[in-house]
């Protein structure tokens, strides 16, 4: 899980490193670092969630007309199967990740859930740190198989009792975890292009 | 089966070796594209696969991340090339939702003619390839001589045939050539027509139900239980559409039906594509008549920075429901872009639609998913 960083492979070119974002020509004046404006999220459901989950549930927002909550990362597979066997949440969107390196939480684990009869869409955020295991949603949604898969390509995030925990898109014995922003663009797993490719540079 | 090659083995344990691994593809012409499946047979019966994908990996959603809002729009026509008019469309419009603006009237219609045009463009390269890989050759002629007349229309519209970045966020850059309208009412005169013909050759074909029908079954509870969207959603029963259950630039306003199947088998996948691409025709004769004038591009600063915050935002592409999941920190970059690519997920059902068939039928059913590998990888 830690061996991303490896030394010898992978070059970061630009001193900006991070991947945090890169100005181009003219730098924008310093801002504070704003938050998202969103505003609670009042709604029979987000009152139910929160009777049932109680602590597990923090705030229920909206923003641009959009709702989400946030939980414990605990909580998130509890709360698919609840919205989906209670409130018809019967289909799973979409899983991902965001990943804020200098939070202590790094990653944002993204559960976007829909609901047919309700005709309605819900994102449930979690905040896991650098390691931790998030349960598998495979047990309530078999489509959570591929997504977790993809989010553990790119991130580096395991999910545990997973049926199938694998590469999806990278190849299997690539080093490093792409959408991690301390991978830089233009960073690649040396070994694997010479080994596998004949090429001394896949740049 | 490495025993057979063995002479010194007993005939016996050849015969008595009931199960097969076959490895179908990266470069096999029927996975449109590179998609690698591992079957597992018990004669002609399949036990099970396993898809191997990432091939055309570029790492878009990277590469997001290091572009400029802008900057990044003309990527996302290379993710669903054969639809790349409904991939720039869910960008900007999940650009234009973190910006909270909304594309000017006369730019929404021209979006919904040249989305609905690509959308037929999608179905007729589905129709095409999908009869070629079971056998049916003449179809594809056909599909490709129709899809070049809305090809031309884009090519006059944008310069570009295939990845157009015919939309800007916030609205859209050129205004429409002369003659647009007229372009667009002959397309919609001459194609209903051509859909008959197709359906003269394919729909009442007793070779072509043959492999058709009861092939590749899902449904509705599977689709929803793999994320199944589009088409294939529909064929099962279910009667959903984004355009109709959220409508984005002005769907509303159209009067359209949308097709359903109760099936969920190959041949009502076929049947609900064909009829879309009527409905399709529907919208567009409505958006053509009622074009308003105006400005077509909004109010967009220079330079692209969404406050800080986050956005889902879908729309009913012409294989199902593609999302775009962004994140602004309030810089010139993305923070973050995800896809959430309808062929990627639909894929994922491949092995419950062929468990059970006959090896023939994997390339029915890789057909009648309709994927793009393009946009399976990104």
């Amino acid at each position: 899980m830690a061996d991303e960083q490896k030394p010898g492979g992978s070059e970061a070119p630009l001193p900006a490193g991070g991947g945090a974002a890169k100005q181009p020509a003219k730098p924008s004046p310093p801002k504070p670092p704003a938050t998202m404006a969103a505003t609670p999220w009042e709604s029979d459901l987000a009152r139910e969630l929160k009777e049932r989950f109680g602590g597990q549930i923090g705030e229920t927002s909206t923003y641009l007309g959009q709702n989400f909550i946030a939980a414990k990362p605990e909580a998130a597979v509890p709360i698919l199967e609840y919205l989906k066997l209670e409130a018809d949440f019967d289909y799973l969107v979409d899983i991902t990740a965001v990943d804020w390196p200098k939070r202590p939480e790094r990653f944002d684990l993204v559960y976007i859930v829909y609901s047919f009869p309700r005709n309605e869409r819900v994102r449930i955020k979690v905040q896991i740190p650098d390691g931790y295991k998030p349960a598998t949603a495979v047990g309530v949604h078999l489509t959570a198989n591929w997504l977790e898969r993809e989010v553990f390509d790119m991130f580096g995030i395991e999910f545990a009792g997973h049926p199938d925990m694998r590469r999806i898109l990278m190849p299997e014995d690539w080093q490093g975890y792409p959408l991690r922003k301390d991978y830089s663009i233009l960073r690649q797993d040396q070994r694997w292009v010479q080994e596998n490719l004949g090429i001394e540079s896949g740049q | 089966m490495k025993a057979a090659s063995d002479a010194s083995m007993p005939d016996s344990t050849f015969l008595d070796s009931t199960e097969l691994v076959l490895n179908m593809g990266p470069q096999h012409p029927s996975t449109h594209g590179v998609l690698r499946v591992i079957l597992k047979l018990d004669g002609e019966k399949i036990l099970g696969t396993d898809c191997v994908i990432g091939y055309l990996h570029r790492g878009v959603e990277k590469i997001a991340e290091n572009r400029t809002w802008a900057q990044f729009n003309p990527y996302v026509d290379r993710m669903d090339y054969v639809a790349s008019v409904s991939n720039g469309l869910g960008y900007c419009l999940a650009v234009e939702k973190l910006l909270n603006i909304e594309a000017p009237p006369r730019a929404q219609v021209v979006r919904v003619i040249l989305t609905e045009l690509n959308r037929i463009a999608s179905h007729l390269v589905w129709l095409g390839t999908h009869a070629l890989d079971i056998g049916a050759i003449t179809p594809v002629f056909y599909c490709f001589r129709e899809r070049e007349e809305t090809l031309n229309i884009f090519e006059k519209y944008c310069g570009a045939r295939l990845t157009t970045h015919a939309f800007r966020i916030g609205g859209l850059q050129y205004q429409t050539y002369d003659g647009f309208e007229q372009d667009v009412k002959a397309f919609c005169d001459m194609f209903p027509p051509k859909v008959d013909e197709y359906e003269e050759l394919l729909t009442g074909n007793r070779i072509w139900k043959g492999r058709l029908t009861n092939v590749g079954v899902l449904t509705a509870d599977e689709c929803k239980e793999y994320g199944v969207t589009g088409p294939m959603l529909r064929a099962a029963g279910v009667k959903w559409d984004l355009r109709k259950a959220q409508p984005y630039s002005g769907y509303e306003k159209y009067d359209f039906e949308i097709p359903t199947r109760q099936n969920g088998d190959t041949f009502d996948r076929y049947v609900v594509r064909m009829q879309e691409m009527r409905q399709a025709v529907r919208i567009i004769r409505q958006a053509v008549e009622s074009i308003p004038e105006g400005p077509i591009m909004g109010k967009v600063p220079k330079v692209i920075k969404p406050p800080v915050g986050e956005a889902y935002v879908s729309i009913e592409a012409p294989k199902g429901e593609l999302g775009y999941y962004v994140v602004s920190d309030g810089g010139v970059q993305p923070y973050r872009v995800r896809v959430r690519p309808p062929s990627f997920v639909n894929l994922q059902a491949l092995d419950r639609m062929v468990r059970g068939g006959l090896v023939a039928d994997i390339v029915a059913v890789i057909g009648t998913l309709d994927i793009v590998l393009g946009e399976v990888d990104r």
